[in-house]
């Protein structure tokens, strides 16, 4: 129960911070990455703002050691660059440029917006799915 | 087009950094959002704490826009097929490459693991690399 209401908790903040931010507007996420027009810093600060906050973070948790690990973790998970992480990322670059959403975003817009938002999640959920029949062994 | 907003940006990201914080300090847990929806539709049962921080992000943004006074713009150019192949791509990126912007961004990055240290320039890049041609290579983009 008390995990339950720190998660709640903690999803309403990152919602907020992410209409705050308005990271829940494609356009403004679009903006950032075309470098090559009228470029929109913006996200840069919200990355900014939330890594430092992690940053400052992370000591606390790892008894003054960074990169301390968290349950399911292993020291490979955090250091194993392999051929999924760098093709996964950049089909998932691909998918977020196309149209400006990545998850926290889309699911937090599924109260802004119209289908949109819902089509796009439905379809991320189905590429999930997808990914976790075609590399079930990998789980 | 957008206008480049550094304090909201920053208070957003503030707020996005004590989801985290909380997340990890309150729960050991790390607040990437793919993970969470990935393992939620996996086994729907276990982890009623997944579907609390996801109803949460959609309060959090609801509580924006009835405190907010003036209306919350969302602007979507993408056409229904475009939203279709760009969420597949997101759904099967983000759990082959093992997180996305929260995860490998904000999580990954402030603690310098190495994977997310790769993870995030190289779908920075890619999803550069896409709009640039979208947007500047003629007869591409609409």
């Amino acid at each position: 129960m008390r995990g339950n209401i720190i998660a709640l908790v903690a999803g309403v903040l990152f919602g907020l911070g992410l209409a705050v931010s308005q990271m829940t507007n494609p356009a403004k996420v679009l903006s950032f990455l075309d470098v090559a027009g009228a470029w929109d810093p913006s996200l840069a600060f919200v990355m900014g703002g939330a890594v430092l906050v992690m940053a400052l973070s992370w000591p606390l948790q790892g008894r003054g050691r960074c990169a301390s690990l968290v349950a399911g973790e292993s020291r490979a998970s955090l250091t194993d660059v392999d051929r999924p992480l760098v093709f996964g990322a950049a089909l998932f670059g691909i998918g977020w440029g196309l149209v400006g959403y990545c998850p926290g975003p889309a699911v937090s817009a599924l109260v802004l917006a119209g289908l949109e938002p819902l089509v796009f999640v439905l379809a991320m959920v189905a590429g999930m799915l997808v990914h976790d029949r075609l590399f079930q062994a990998k789980k | 087009m957008t206008e480049f907003t550094p304090l909201p940006a920053l208070a957003g990201g503030v707020l996005i950094g004590l989801s985290g914080a909380l997340m990890l300090l309150g729960m050991g847990r790390i607040a990437g959002v793919s993970g969470i929806i990935g393992s939620a539709i996996r086994e729907p049962g276990a982890g009623a704490w997944r579907w609390c921080f996801l109803a949460g992000l959609m309060l959090g943004a609801a509580v924006y826009v009835m405190s907010a006074g003036a209306p919350v713009v969302v602007t979507i150019d993408a056409s229904t097929a475009t939203l279709v192949v760009g969420g597949l791509l997101v759904g099967i990126g983000t759990r082959m490459g093992g997180g996305c912007t929260s995860g490998h961004g904000v999580c990954g990055l402030s603690r310098l693991s190495l994977r997310s240290l790769v993870a995030v320039p190289v779908f920075m890049l890619s999803a550069g690399v896409v709009v640039f041609v979208v947007r500047h290579v003629p007869g591409v983009g609409g």
